[in-house]
């Protein structure tokens, strides 16, 4: 079991369960997932929580609706867990789609990330399952770190954006 | 659970729209789609079977503008209402914010309103929330049939915890957005409360 995995099983993630992002972590994953890119000559490289929510991306990002994109890898992932599990397994790590032109690599980062690489004929299932498996390293350091920060900061009580919201700022949202 | 994004400057959150099948979960999505800005809005997803019956979910982003510097990005997904796609159910409930039940009027469907309500329940728990706690809202859909059970019948068989009540024609949009709004607000006292 990895770092993460024990911190995440001792329920540590966050505070509340939620999943904190700062500036500085971003940039690491961001430049870690470009790294990746070029190493696995993909096109597309990012990152997704399990629960839908796209962290951060690589590439040609903006030729594709990433909302999108990292909703339904979710829903994939988690169809998948659950036939898994049916048949006793814990996880299918990785997943492979195929495509005419373009391919897609799925696999599982510290147990609560997704990380989806996007590749036509340029690379290779192969080089990419090599670079992912390196990267897959680098970025559950950074995951580990920032579980740590969001528990410090947690501790010394930071406050999060929507402390001081107001029944105003709330009514405003829906006023137009 | 919800997301917040320094780097971006943005929160994102997710309502589950739960409640039978063909109850008209989907068809508010669809309401909230059509009538929401472009800019507003990204696509939304069916996935479905070929009778238009939903098959794993419906998602839909949606940008509700900013609060305090922060972008509100809200994504709506629905459940299939169908008693046996069980499993994906409880997988779509996975990291939920807030929930929006919505019941079907007629009085045919009461036992199958009550059957999917004590469903979510035992759902929400297998995903480590409390029905009695999250963030929740009833919808009393299709009030325009003929056959629908009187408003008041409805609320003591279905509301258990005094929660946000709208009367709702998810077909022209009557009580849409207000089901969403409140669950929407409620989503986020909660994150003021942390």
């Amino acid at each position: 079991m990895s770092v993460l995995e024990r911190e995440i099983t001792r329920g540590l993630w966050t505070v509340d369960g939620s999943l904190v992002m700062y500036e500085e972590e971003f940039d690491r994953i961001t430049l870690l997932l470009n790294r990746l890119r070029i190493d696995a000559s993909a096109k597309i490289v990012f990152l997704v929580d399990k629960n839908g929510q796209q962290i951060a991306g690589a590439g040609e990002i903006d030729q594709v609706d990433t909302t999108s994109l990292a909703s339904l890898t979710a829903g994939n992932v988690a169809a998948t867990d659950g036939l898994a599990k049916l048949i006793g397994e814990k996880e299918f790590s990785i997943l492979f789609h195929e495509g005419r032109k373009d391919n897609i690599h799925i696999s599982i980062v510290g147990q609560r990330l997704i990380l989806v690489v996007i590749f036509d004929e340029r690379s290779s299932l192969g080089l990419v399952r090599l670079r992912v498996r390196k990267a897959s390293a680098d970025l559950e350091r950074v995951l580990v770190e920032m579980e740590r920060k969001a528990r410090e900061a947690g501790a010394s009580d930071v406050a999060s954006p929507f402390a001081e919201i107001t029944d105003e700022d709330i009514d405003a949202l829906f006023s137009e | 659970m919800s997301f917040i994004n320094y780097a971006a400057r943005e929160i994102n959150v997710k309502i589950v729209f739960y409640g039978p099948g063909l109850c008209g979960k989907t068809t508010n999505l669809q309401y909230i789609y059509e009538k929401s800005n472009p800019q507003q809005k990204g696509k939304l997803i069916s996935l479905a079977t070929e009778t238009d019956r939903t098959l794993f979910f419906d998602f839909l982003p949606l940008d509700l503008g900013s609060v305090r510097g922060f972008k509100t990005r809200f994504h709506l997904y629905t459940v299939p209402g169908q008693v046996f796609y069980d499993a994906s159910r409880r997988l779509i409930l996975k990291g939920v914010d807030g929930v929006v039940f919505v019941a079907d009027s007629q009085e045919a469907r009461t036992d199958a309103n009550i059957e999917s309500l004590r469903n979510l329940g035992e759902n929400l728990r297998e995903n480590g929330f409390d029905v009695k706690t999250i963030p929740y809202v009833l919808q009393l859909n299709k009030r325009d049939l003929p056959s629908a059970v009187a408003v008041e019948t409805l609320y003591r068989l279905l509301n258990f915890k005094g929660e946000p009540t709208f009367e709702a024609v998810a077909t022209t949009g009557i009580g849409v957005f207000e089901t969403l709004k409140a669950v929407a607000k409620q989503v986020l006292y909660e994150l003021r409360r942390r």
